[in-house]
Order: structure tokens, then sequence, then C-alpha cells
């Protein structure tokens, strides 16, 4: 559905989507990669489980919260991504403390 | 001038109870309310529904406030049929987590006081230690030494509470008057008139739940309430996982997931702005409890004044000069809406409190005559 703009630097950097290699543009988000990988939705929110995708793209709207790195609950648009970052949909709450 | 059976003055968590109590009753009521100029507590508390650690040396406080938790559920059942809301209740007993062998100690000795004072009315309480503890509570920082636990307490959504207890007022017929502040009283015995801008309401029986305004209201019907403010400040993290299975004292996690992170008492007269310090305390306190804790986002943070009589305990009590006329002011409104709405509202719509309600008058305050 999503493709780079003509002048987006060359897909160089391998991150890790749900388990699937994925190479992006330096500089792109957490969330632009997750567009990229082709995913319909990235996370089931806490109350309904129903699916949401990342929207606004510029943190305002929290629909892109995902686990980076193993840490839930954060807003995938506002993190830049780096050689080997895991992202995961996120199921539900964040869980912490256990 | 408009006629009512009884006017509150305060549409806050004590006001909302106390006159949906009384529409409830079948009195038509007016209930006067401030606006979003108050100073709210009713807007900024910690959503506690706490017993074990009410009335040290003060035994009625604590058996009003058992009493208010045993109303506790079926307030909350009748505003779900009634309005449609969920307060949120639960009622899973509570935990005060200790940090240090010396505030363990401390705490168990204050619990056994409590016992003691209790007499034949009964106190239940144990204390866990650390391992205990680390049973129920996962990730329990090492400086936790140990808890003090009682069954009666729990926690509610006390928003919800607030928007049920005013939605219920309205579908039990009472009237709300919003953006009024009372301008001149007339008090006469069964018969008090309010001046709010350029209309005039009258009612045979006030009852004064204006929380730090009732200072300055209290005279004006031969009543006294001296309360001053009492700062404390919050803090709330992004929402996870349910992970305690019952509130902590001055930490406890929402049914929507957030946890919050309290508390702390200033005095500060009216000044509800934040200070790093105390939120740094608050913070510094919460991680050493849970150190991943300190792994979570920090999403909203608030001061908030609580109403506070001269000796922590709650002022309820009705003017010899003018009868008819009621105070009720306390730093529990979560607490103490069970009583408020089904026990007090009921006494005030009989016209008098009942002699358990003598301890609690602005009276005690008073120099006693010398001997």
């Amino acid at each position: 559905m999503f493709r780079p703009r003509p002048d987006a630097p060359a897909a160089t950097i391998a991150v890790e989507v749900e388990g699937q290699a994925v190479t992006v543009p330096s500089g792109a988000s957490a969330a632009a990669a997750l567009l990229l990988a082709g995913l319909a939705t990235i996370r089931e929110t806490p109350v309904s489980g129903s699916g949401r995708a990342p929207y606004c793209m510029m943190g305002v709207c929290f629909d892109c919260l995902v686990t980076i790195d193993g840490v839930g609950n954060r807003q995938g648009c506002l993190v830049p991504i780096a050689e080997g970052m895991q992202v995961e949909i996120q199921k539900g709450k964040r869980e912490i403390g256990r | 001038m408009r006629q009512f059976d009884a006017i509150v003055i305060g549409g806050g968590l004590v006001g909302a109870a106390i006159g949906y109590g009384l529409a409830r009753a079948g009195l038509a009521v007016a209930m006067v309310d401030e606006g979003d100029v108050a100073f709210r507590a009713s807007r900024g508390n910690f959503g506690l529904v706490w017993v074990q650690s009410k009335g040290l040396g003060a035994p009625h406080y604590q058996r009003w406030t058992r009493l208010s938790a045993e109303e506790w559920p079926g307030l909350a059942d009748d505003l779900a049929e009634r309005t449609g809301i969920s307060v949120g209740l639960e009622q899973p007993g509570g935990l005060q987590l200790c940090l240090g062998e010396e505030e363990l100690n401390k705490r168990q000795a204050m619990m056994e006081q409590m016992r003691r004072e209790a007499g034949n009315f009964g106190f239940e309480y144990r204390m866990l230690d650390h391992d205990e503890l680390a049973t129920m509570l996962p990730g329990l920082g090492p400086t936790v030494a140990g808890a003090s636990w009682t069954p009666y307490d729990g926690h509610a959504n006390s928003l919800n509470l607030l928007h049920a207890l005013h939605k219920g007022f309205a579908e039990k017929g009472g009237t709300y008057l919003p953006n009024r502040t009372v301008g001149e009283a007339q008090a006469a015995p069964h018969d008090f008139r309010l001046q709010l801008g350029d209309e005039t309401i009258a009612a045979p029986k006030i009852v004064l739940a204006a929380g730090l305004g009732n200072a300055k209201l209290a005279p004006l019907f031969g009543l006294s309430a001296p309360v001053r403010p009492q700062r404390g400040q919050i803090l709330v993290t992004e929402r996870t996982a349910r992970i305690w299975p019952l509130p902590l004292g001055s930490l406890r996690q929402t049914q929507e997931g957030t946890i919050m992170l309290g508390s702390s008492e200033e005095d500060v007269g009216f000044d509800t702005g934040q200070k790093p310090e105390i939120m740094r305390n608050i913070a510094r306190r919460a991680v050493l409890s849970f150190p991943w804790i300190a792994e979570l986002q920090i999403v909203r943070a608030w001061a908030a004044l609580r109403v506070m009589p001269p000796d922590g305990l709650p002022i309820y009590d009705e003017s010899a000069q003018f009868p008819g006329a009621f105070t009720a002011n306390c730093h529990s409104g979560v607490t103490l809406a069970g009583a408020h709405a089904n026990v007090f509202a009921p006494m005030v719509a009989a016209g008098m409190l009942d002699p358990m309600m003598a301890p609690f008058s602005a009276k005690r305050f008073d120099v006693p005559a010398a001997a």
C-alpha cells in the first residue's frame, strides 16, 4: 500500500518487523518501517482488541504504539530506526514488571 | 423566589453524595455549585476507598469509615442501575507498603493500637513480611520490609463517581445550579435564603458541603468549619497490563491500567502548583517499592488541595442557633461517599443527626471552660 517517495534515500538499514527482515532508508521512523513491511495492522487496542495502524505520523494520535526492542507503548513514529532494531506488534496493554 | 425542601452548597463529591441521598429520599433539592473556578478536590484525588489508617486515637472515625466502606457496594450498584455509569469499585482489601524495618515496626504498632481501640467492634489486620509480599507483588523492591493489610480497603474511579452522583441527582429531580457563588445568605430556624446573582432560593434545610469554602460559609449559619488547605501531589504513568491484585495505599493501578503514585502533604495555602522535589520524592519511593516503575513514562501529574480540619477528622454538625443547617467537611470524599449518600443524607432528611455523629461536632475545637 505504501511506497517510499522517489527522492527518499536508498534503503540501507536492516531491521526486524514481527520477525521479518525489512530494509528501510536511514532516518526513517519505526512506524515507517511497519508500513514498508506491509502489515495491515500494527497493534491491538487494550480495551476492545481492535486493530490499529500508524495514522498521524507526527506524535499526536498514539495509534502507532508498538514494542521496540522489548519495550512496549513506544510511539513508533517518534523512534528513528537503527540497525538491527526489533519492532513487534503490541497486543493489548504493555506488560511490565514480570 | 424559588422554594426547595433542601439546599446543598457544594457540588463536589461530598455535596453531590449528600444531594443525591436527599433527592433519592424524595426531597426537592437545589445543589449550588461554584463551577470550574472551585478548588475541586473531587477531581484531584487518588481514588482510594481507604480504611486501614483512618482513626488512630479516634475510633469513632474508624467506625464511620468502615460503615462507609460497607455502604459503598450498595451505592455503586444503585448508581449503575440508575445512571448506567460504572464507578469501578473494587474492594479486595489493601496493603500499605513499609520501606525499611523502622517503618514496618511503627506501622505494626499503629495497627495494633487501632485494634485495641476498636474494642468489641473489631479491627482485622495482618502484617506481611517481604517474602510473603513478593509472592503477590511481582518485581517487589528489596527495600520493602513488609506491609500492613486489612480486608476493608479498596478503590474506585472517582471521576465516574462524581459524574454518576450528578446524573443520579438530576434523574431524581434535583435542581443543579452551577456557576453560582453564594453571595448573601439569610438564616433563621428552618428558613434559609440564598442570594445567587439576581435569584433567591429558599429552603427549610441547608447543608454546607463546600469543602474549603465552608470555613467562610459556616459562621453565617451559626456553625464553625475551621478547615485549611493541605496540598497533595500525584504522578500518573502510562497504561500497563494489570499487575497488582489490590491497591497499595500510596500506589494504585486504575482499572484502565495507569499507575497512580502519591502521596504528599504540604501546607502552602491555596496554591495548586507542583514542586519538583516533592514529585521526585514520590517517584523515588515508588521506584524503591518497585524498581520497574522507573521504566514507565509519566504521562500526567497534578496537585490538589485536601480539605483539612485541624485534627484531620471530619466535621459534621447541626446548627444549635439555626436548626435545619448542617455542615459536612472531610478530606476523604471518595471513601466517605457511601456514608454521605446512604447514612448522612437520611439523617438530614429526617431533620437531625444521629447521636453517633456527636464526636464529629466542631465543638471539639472550642476551648474548654476553665474548672
